[in-house]
């Protein structure tokens, strides 16, 4: 494939109008613009998870090498999804177009690109629905809002639900409660009907089925992973750490996103995952099957979803835990929260969790049996469990991202500022209308953080960035704190691209530079391998 | 074209229920075409919630507009905005539908140089928006004087109160004004927001144009040419006693309001007017955040293709023993 350059910061700020002007929308066709859209699937990938009409496609090219009945498939399956999801058929009927989440989305924000306000996303596909399946829009067409589905209107319609990232902020502001994540999910099930998946989702679902996680790691790759981690926590702390591994009657079961195990600075936050455990003592286990939090079939398909997650149950039922706990993910406590249980429930062989440590019993997850980890670390600091020494991480000058899902699709907004505010010393708010339930996205969720269009993350980005921006100016801030595995990797990439000198850590990572460890030697360095505030001349 | 074909529209829909009345074809406008109208909408609207009921909610899938229910009693929740509750659901639908209240959190974003973006507060569209449903819910309800023998007490009070500004004879209705600024509002945002004009349909000018319609002949009929008024209530009483009747003289500008409404009526229930059932059947609103205390069902969830943790095994199992994992099978 051909490189793509990604222009300046400068020249893509010049390029925004937020005031569309121009021709009907209807009568302009999508331009695939290199830079904003990602490769297509690979037959193979599809393959591996039964999708249908699996081939090698590219977006760029003319012919997408579509089945000859696409048309039919693709309204048969529009019909399906009217009849099984009431949020699918309400939302296509009751749009005022009253405007109020035009300019809530971050990619009109950082495109100005018209077909990127919500309502207009919604819009694209509400017309195909006005023309098949509304009297009015049968008889009227075109005056009653109708639009015929033409391959023009297909492309346009995988064109921009790969540019929505379901983070669902714009459904904060509809009067009705309009949610473009339910609809860009049923446009993008519609797509994976017809194969026009990508490969960046379709790669990662596919080897989460088979190996457990989206990066494809096997089993012994996972536990090398870690190892090496666990040496580097050797070094800075003197304590060699022994976690085990798909063991049989360990008290809980910990699930985190792969990424996490992958990458800096994911990989800082697995460290302070590690850590913490080993320092309380805890009885639990990580699995090498269920090895993945996150869920990129979420982005697919419903169906493929559920199969993915039905791996954390499995897992806890065979090892036979007691209860789970999840690490720092976005996306993956959106399904947890909201899917898991109806999937694959009910989760009766568990209990409901308790901390070992504190005694607090988690009842809000007394059906899920799953709570996040910063439950359960805000719970620790709070009885006072944890000797935590704040000014090691005084170098940072703090901000925290809250991600959409946590924000928009669950409401955990107190648990990590309480953590972050008892493990460092300097934490400063974004901007109010840009954090908590108002929280801009990375640019890069739902599977669209691939590098070939990094333009369009970038523009995405443009939103959060700005708004760390304005903290870097007015308090020096120069650490972005999240509890998501996509935005330690996207906001490092779009911080490098907006604001320089900003960086991005998990909150684990800065508790674990806290926490004082029984039997540790004196600290030199954190967990990055940079000397701690006041060692720098050692 | 998106306005002026909507305009046409309401213009010709005018004339020709003046031209009817003209004509002599009170019977049809005055009594016909209301009984279908309301049969019509009724019908209309039951259908159109039926069809929507007829679909499941396979999901719980609130959209969580604050702190959660935590698991702490030390960190407060927001009931309203994430409830967890029946009774914190039903506070924030009755904020919702009473007040608008996603709509008052409307901001307007600028970008400004540096690049700056700003979020400004931007309440025109809530207010607009509350005025316009308020003074029509109110003006709809003080027509219940055309609809009793004897006007009740509390729409007296209603009406003294909605004229308490005692201007004019006969006294002006506050919510009068109110509604035709409201609606006028409505429309010149979507003539003048770029954004907003380039999202509008024909679908959305047309009711604007019809209920501003339906306003301004109301206005002309009691402030201006003024129409038989006794011949009116005797019209409409006549309608819902099932025995209708048309008076003499009441003036053809009744015949013309009482179409247009009567096609708000029929229209109503193929638009997006609907908006006014479906709020309340909306999952992001009308459902509690109680995910992980409560399973929720969804009555088509059916069994998936899984690869098991044997299959995995499989593929495996040598990899895992060298690496020195517990397996299943040796």
């Amino acid at each position: 494939m051909a490189k793509v350059t990604t222009p300046k910061p400068a020249e893509l700020v010049t390029s925004i109008d937020l005031k569309p002007s121009g021709k009907e929308w209807m009568d302009t066709p999508a331009e695939i613009k290199p830079g904003t859209f990602c490769w297509g699937a690979k037959a193979k990938n599809l393959n591996i998870v039964e999708f249908p009409n699996a081939r090698d496609w590219n977006p760029s090219e003319e012919d997408w090498k579509l089945p000859e009945n696409w048309q039919e498939i693709f309204l048969t399956g529009m019909k399906n999804l009217l009849d099984k999801y009431r949020s699918f058929k309400v939302f296509m009927d009751i749009c005022v177009r009253c405007g109020a989440c035009a300019d809530k989305c971050h990619f009109f924000i950082g495109s100005g690109d018209p077909k990127n306000m919500p309502v207009l996303r919604a819009e694209l596909l509400r017309s195909v629905y006005r023309r098949y399946f509304t009297t009015s829009g049968k008889l009227l067409g075109k005056t009653a809002g109708g639009r015929e589905l033409t391959i023009d209107v297909l492309k346009e319609l995988w064109y921009y639900f790969y540019q929505c990232t379901e983070c669902r902020r714009c459904s904060l502001f509809c009067p009705y409660g309009i949610d473009t994540a339910e609809i860009t999910l049923m446009g993008r099930e519609l797509m994976n009907l017809l194969g026009l998946n990508t490969d960046w989702i379709s790669g990662p679902v596919a080897n989460c089925y088979m190996k457990g996680n989206h990066l494809g790691l096997e089993p012994h790759a996972i536990m090398n992973s870690i190892e090496g981690m666990i040496d580097d926590i050797e070094t800075i702390t003197g304590i060699r750490i022994n976690p085990s591994f798909n063991r049989k009657g360990a008290e809980i079961l910990f699930v985190t996103p792969s990424g996490d195990l992958f990458a800096d600075p994911g990989t800082f936050t697995c460290m302070g995952y590690l850590m913490l455990f080993h320092e309380l003592g805890l009885d639990y286990t990580w699995s090498t099957y269920a090895s993945e939090g996150g869920n990129f079939g979420f982005f697919t398909s419903n169906e493929m979803a559920k199969r993915l997650n039905s791996k954390i149950y499995a897992e806890a039922k065979r090892l036979g835990v007691k209860w789970i706990i999840g690490g720092e993910c976005g996306h993956m406590w959106r399904v947890l929260t909201q899917y898991m249980d109806t999937w694959n429930g009910p989760a009766d062989f568990l209990e409901v969790p308790v901390s070992p440590i504190t005694g607090t019993r988690f009842d809000t997850s007394r059906s899920t049996k799953m709570i996040h980890i910063t439950e359960f670390t805000a719970d620790l600091i709070k009885n006072g469990k944890l000797k935590l020494d704040p000014s090691r991480n005084d170098d940072l000058i703090v901000t925290y991202h809250d991600s959409c899902n946590t924000s928009r699709g669950m409401g955990l907004l107190e648990e990590p500022r309480y953590i972050i505010e008892n493990v460092c010393n300097h934490f400063h708010e974004m901007p109010e209308n840009t954090i908590r339930e108002q929280t801009f996205c990375c640019g890069s969720g739902t599977g669209l953080n691939a590098s070939e269009n990094m333009e369009l993350r970038m523009r995405g980005g443009f939103p959060r960035a700005n708004a760390v921006k304005f903290v870097k100016d007015r308090h020096g801030v120069n650490m972005l704190a999240n509890i998501c595995a996509i935005d330690r990797a996207t906001l490092s990439a779009s911080m490098d691209y907006w604001v320089p000198g900003v960086r991005v850590t998990g909150v684990h990572e800065m508790v674990a530079n806290a926490l004082v460890m029984k039997g540790e030697k004196e600290r030199e360095t954190n967990l990055r391998g940079e000397p701690l505030p006041g060692k720098e001349g050692n | 074209m998106k306005i002026l074909l909507p305009l046409f529209v309401v213009v010709a829909l005018v004339v020709i229920a003046f031209a009817g009345a003209q004509a002599n074809l009170q019977a049809f406008f005055g009594i016909v075409v209301p009984y279908a109208a309301v049969a019509v909408f009724i019908l209309g609207f039951i259908v159109r919630a039926l069809k929507w009921g007829s679909s499941p909610v396979p999901f719980r899938i609130p959209t969580t507009a604050g702190q959660m229910k935590s698991f702490a009693p030390w960190i407060k929740q927001n009931k309203i905005d994430n409830p967890s509750s029946r009774l914190g659901v039903f506070a924030r639908m009755a904020l919702e539908v009473l007040v608008f209240r996603s709509l008052f959190r409307n901001t307007k974003t600028e970008l400004h140089d540096g690049p700056k973006l700003v979020y400004g507060s931007e309440k025109f569209l809530w207010l607009a928006g509350l005025a316009f449903h308020w003074s029509f819910l109110i003006i709809f309800v003080r027509h219940f004087r055309f609809f009793m023998q004897d006007v009740p007490f509390v729409i007296k009070i209603m009406e003294s109160l909605d004229s308490f500004l005692q201007i004019g004879a006969p006294l002006l209705y506050l919510t009068d004004v109110v509604l035709v600024g409201a609606v006028t509002y409505l429309f010149l945002r979507r003539v003048v927001m770029p954004q907003i004009k380039f999202i509008s349909l024909p679908a959305d000018y047309f009711p604007l144009f019809l209920i501003l319609g339906i306003a301004l002949s109301g206005i002309l009929m009691r402030y201006f040419t003024k129409v038989h008024i006794v011949g009116v209530k005797g019209l409409v009483m006549g309608l819902l006693s099932f025995s209708p009747v048309i008076p003499e003289g009441i003036g053809s500008i009744f015949y013309v309001h009482l179409f247009l409404v009567s096609v708000l009526l029929v229209y109503f229930p193929m638009s997006k007017l609907m908006h006014m059932g479906g709020v309340f059947l909306s999952p992001t609103r009308n459902m509690a955040n109680n995910n992980r205390e409560v399973r929720h069902i969804n009555p088509w969830n059916y069994p998936v293709h899984v690869h098991t943790y044997e299959e995995y095994e499989n593929d495996f199992r040598e990899k895992m023993k060298k690496a020195g994992l517990p397996v299943e099978k040796e």
